[in-house]
């Protein structure tokens, strides 16, 4: 087991070196440019544009820019924001939190609703219980957060003036008052995120019960007279949890990423949100340490899947 | 069983519930739905020109009253000073030094802690900030040669309770002008030979030749001092790669009406009141919050629908979308001044792909549009009124002039009425006859490739003209090509609007001082865009006409204000004459504020913030 945790991480480096490569590749070779904004400025001329690419680093080409950039990551410095002039990892520490707060929030009201919903479907297969949340599920596929986002916000905020539509950053939880206005603003994001996770986890769960619900030990259990509910909870549950876990770790990373859209539409001040007005800016070092982070996060999350699925299924050894 | 059943009915409960709120939500969203008449035409009517109006009124007429009136029963209690100010940008503040800044909202969020010596208010008139008053040649502040200019300087404190001096001054002009700090207003600080400190109140700027334009200096959002205590160790490279510097340019000392309580750059900066302040009595809020991101639609109905903010910063949203939002009746629209002219530029050399190497080369002249008949017949088409009509609304008015502001420079000698008979009778006097619905002659056909940047009011202004010219037989093919490259400059990229690999491109802009030299002297031969000087000259249509160089030759050698206002309207005429380019819309940057703020206002070239010390709440 150790060894094979080992062999993973050895193979993780070439993964991330060469993934870093081709985001630092599409960064640098695809249109735009940090001085856009200042392009019709006449006050800006292109003397003064020349000069502040030099201030940037960005008058040498992108191989050697990557190189740059590689030797002070294995340092632990990602280098400064072209738009804030200041650590691109002071800018995400500050982002980290609201996002744990909003999108991870989001990720796990989403799994705690999803498993049981997704039991009683598989269970009660067909009836109008599944019939419903099958429907539901397939409206949170389908429909995408930018609608929802702002359908919710359109009823919720606009019309019924129940929750704010500018998520404060600056809200301090000092009393039940600050708390409440602090929920207030989190339920709009956190609900177009519920949606959305929600459908996919019951579809899941679903599936992996009623494959489990078939066989042989279920009617085994059965026929040595438990009751249903104890055959279900205790013995198809735990089976059926297995690749739903698995699937629930993987999903982990996704929280770092943050949640671009519905993060955008509340100005929620995410992850999300940093990485999509980084890229508008062609801010290339808070683009390239945000991807980078996630993809160290996915190819860590990968293993923990793997290695979690051999702890749980006593079938899967790993040699 | 029963009770089983009732429970899977559970989601469809839910569900029922929900759309129950919806509807319940329902009334309220239609009452202003009712009021949507009588108050669309009140936001229509102070819209552009009756906006200076309306809002210089108030401040002259009622700001008194409250304190004349604090024996009226109710008044003092709802106008008693302090609280917070909330304000909504949809792009976020990253930075606070603004000699480092990237955008309009870096150069907004420093205005509330940085003072230059003088700001332009909404009527581009010079308002001393750190100045006890404008230098003039009158009042001897400005050399009979115009060779220098002396400002006397407040006295004053910094937020951090040091004395405001010259020296601050003095320092902020060597900061910035050591070319490895690489400031983004380097270029107003070039004319300075240097700038001394004469006493501790006084400080004068020597020009290296003599300087028609003495404020282009250290006034305006470009001229905000820096405290030296601060940013002494910050010259050059150390600007942002100093530790220290950078925590600086995240949080400025300054003299201003507020200080830094927090910054969170891409997101929020909180501000207070900076009790060093010297009218710190008259600064109404005890607290700013100036949060961004989101996009323009939803900021504006979080004004005028959810009441969350006070003020939101430009909501240029399509007129279909800001009508309904500004009918709530709960805000009003700021909006005046000049955001820049939106034009179509003719592009005078050939963009022909056939051309190779040689497109659009100033050398090789356009087949049909260096005819000042196809030109002219193509300004007289455009429908300037329809394209306001139909997508700005109170976000621009038609023009006929490229240059706009100041006041006393938009030239009245223009005329830019639709008229398309006189269009298609230019064209066939020309010689341009119609062969199914496209004129041509001598086979060459009138059809335009016309590009611009991907923008919806943008692709709607492309389709009128489009409709317009195909009135009078010209065929126009749209292009449209994201921001980031159009504007990119990028000499790698055919797409950027300095190449113009098209006949027409559309974009907007507009001088960045009072002083418009600058800004006309982009139409001159030397100035033309070729790959030669990397398509970086400021003529992007290549457009030389010796008669308008010689014109500005005499401009620029003029001192007397009165006889430049003069020269820059001629200019002005000739381009607009000549059909250099194409004027279209006037754009105002469209502000919406609750109807209890008093004081914004607007400002061509200064931010929008520039008065927030005199903001307060009204009854």
């Amino acid at each position: 087991m150790g060894q094979y945790v080992v062999r993973r991480l050895l193979i993780a480096i070439p993964t991330l070196l060469i993934t870093s490569l081709v985001i630092f590749a599409i960064l640098a070779l695809a249109p735009g440019d940090p001085l856009a904004q200042f392009a019709l400025n006449p006050a800006v001329p292109e003397e003064v544009r020349e000069r502040i690419r030099e201030q940037l680093g960005l008058n040498q080409p992108w191989p050697v820019r990557y190189v740059k950039w590689l030797q002070q990551v294995s340092q632990g410095n990602f280098g400064i924001s072209f738009n804030t002039k200041a650590p691109v990892l002071d800018l995400i520490g500050q982002r980290l939190p609201q996002t744990l707060q909003v999108v991870g929030l989001a990720y796990l009201i989403a799994v705690l609703i999803a498993i049981p919903i997704g039991i009683i479907s598989a269970v009660k297969q067909y009836s109008l219980f599944d019939q419903i949340a099958t429907f539901f599920s397939f409206v949170g596929f389908s429909v995408p957060s930018f609608f929802t986002g702002l359908v919710l916000m359109l009823v919720f905020a606009i019309n019924l003036g129940w929750f704010p539509i500018v998520y404060s950053s600056t809200l301090k939880v000092t009393d039940w008052d600050s708390f409440w206005q602090q929920i207030r603003q989190m339920v709009l994001p956190i609900s177009v995120l519920v949606v959305q996770q929600t459908a996919a986890l019951t579809r899941f769960m679903r599936s992996s019960m009623l494959d489990n619900l078939t066989l042989d030990y279920v009617r085994t259990a059965k026929a040595k007279g438990l009751t249903d509910r104890l055959v279900v909870m205790r013995h198809v549950v735990t089976n059926s949890l297995i690749p739903v876990v698995t699937l629930i770790a993987l999903g982990i990373p996704t929280i770092f990423a943050g949640a671009i859209i519905t993060e955008n539409l509340y100005r929620v001040n995410g992850l999300g949100q940093l990485l999509i007005t980084s890229i508008n800016n062609s801010d290339t070092p808070v683009v390239m340490a945000l991807t980078f982070i996630f993809a160290i996060l996915t190819v860590i999350f990968n293993l923990i899947a793997d290695v979690l699925y051999g702890v749980l299924d006593p079938r899967v050894r790993y040699s | 069983m029963n009770h089983k059943r009732l429970w899977s009915w559970l989601p469809v409960f839910a569900a029922l519930a929900l759309l129950l709120a919806a509807c319940g939500g329902a009334p309220p969203a239609q009452a202003p739905q009712a009021t949507e008449a009588p108050a669309a035409q009140a936001t229509e009517a102070p819209a552009p020109t009756a906006a200076p109006a309306a809002t210089e009124a108030p401040a002259a007429t009622e700001a008194p009253a409250p304190t004349a009136a604090p024996a009226a029963t109710e008044a003092p209690a709802a106008a008693e000073p302090g609280g917070k100010l909330t304000i909504l940008y949809w792009q976020a503040i990253t930075i606070l030094n603004p000699h480092l800044a990237s955008g309009t909202k870096d150069y907004d969020g420093a205005t509330l802690i940085l003072e230059p010596l003088a700001r332009f208010s909404e009527t581009d008139e010079l308002v001393p900030y750190l100045a006890t008053e404008i230098p003039t040649v009158e009042n001897g502040g400005i050399a009979e040669d115009n060779t220098s200019i002396t400002w006397k300087l407040v006295e004053t404190n910094w937020s951090d309770g040091t004395p405001f001096t010259a020296d601050d001054v003095v320092f902020t002009w060597q900061y910035c002008s050591t070319p490895e700090t690489a400031c983004t207003n380097a270029s107003n600080l070039e004319p300075i030979e240097t700038v001394e400190a004469v006493d501790p109140q006084t400080v004068r700027i020597t020009w290296k030749e003599p300087n028609p334009n003495p404020y282009i200096s250290f006034v305006g959002p470009l001229g905000m001092i820096l405290q030296k205590a601060q940013f002494e160790n910050c010259i050059g490279a150390a600007a942002i790669s100093d530790a220290a510097c950078q925590a600086a340019n995240l949080a400025p000392i300054g003299t201003g009406p507020y200080k830094l309580t927090e910054l969170r750059p891409g997101d929020t900066a909180l501000y207070e009141r900076n009790p060093e302040y010297r009218n710190a009595d008259s600064v109404f809020f005890d607290e700013v919050e100036i949060k961004g991101g989101g996009d323009a639609a939803s900021a504006a109905r979080a004004v005028c629908e959810t009441q969350e903010v006070d003020y939101a910063w430009n909501i240029q949203v399509p007129k279909a979308v800001l009508e309904p939002i500004l009918a709530s009746g709960n805000c009003d629209p700021v909006a005046g001044g000049s955001f820049g002219v939106e034009r179509i530029v003719v592009n005078f050399s050939n963009p022909d792909p056939a051309l190779g190497d040689q497109r659009s080369e100033p050398d090789q002249p356009h087949p049909f549009l260096t005819d000042p008949a196809v030109r002219q017949a193509i300004n007289l088409a455009i429908d300037r009124q329809a394209i306001v009509d139909q997508l700005y609304g109170p976000t621009g008015y038609p023009t006929c002039n490229v240059l706009v502001v100041p006041a006393q420079v938009n030239s009245p000698n223009t005329t830019c009425d639709r008229n398309v008979e006189e269009a298609n009778r230019l064209l066939d006097e020309a010689g341009y006859t119609l062969n199914g619905a496209v004129r041509e002659k001598d086979g060459v056909r009138l059809v335009v490739d016309f590009q611009t940047s991907i923008n919806t009011l943008r692709q709607g202004e492309q389709a009128i003209v489009k409709a317009n010219l195909a009135e009078i037989g010209i065929q126009v093919n749209v292009k449209a090509i994201d921001a980031a490259v159009f504007f990119s400059g990028d000499p790698g990229n055919p797409d950027t609007l300095n190449k113009f690999y098209a006949d027409l491109q559309m974009y907007t802009n507009g001088p960045d001082s009072t002083d418009s030299q600058a800004y006309l002297s982009s139409w001159q031969c030397s100035e033309v865009n070729s790959s030669a000087n990397q398509w970086n000259g400021n003529n992007d249509g290549r457009y030389c006409n010796p008669e308008y160089d010689a014109l500005f030759a005499e401009y620029a050698a003029e001192f007397d204000q009165a006889r430049r206002a003069e020269l820059a309207i001629q200019l002005n005429d000739i381009l607009v004459n000549d059909v250099a380019i194409i004027p279209l819309v006037n754009r105002v940057t469209p502000q919406v504020k609750l109807k209890n703020l008093e004081g914004p206002t607007y400002s061509t070239f200064d931010s929008v913030l520039w008065n927030i010390q005199e903001w307060r709440r009204v009854p």
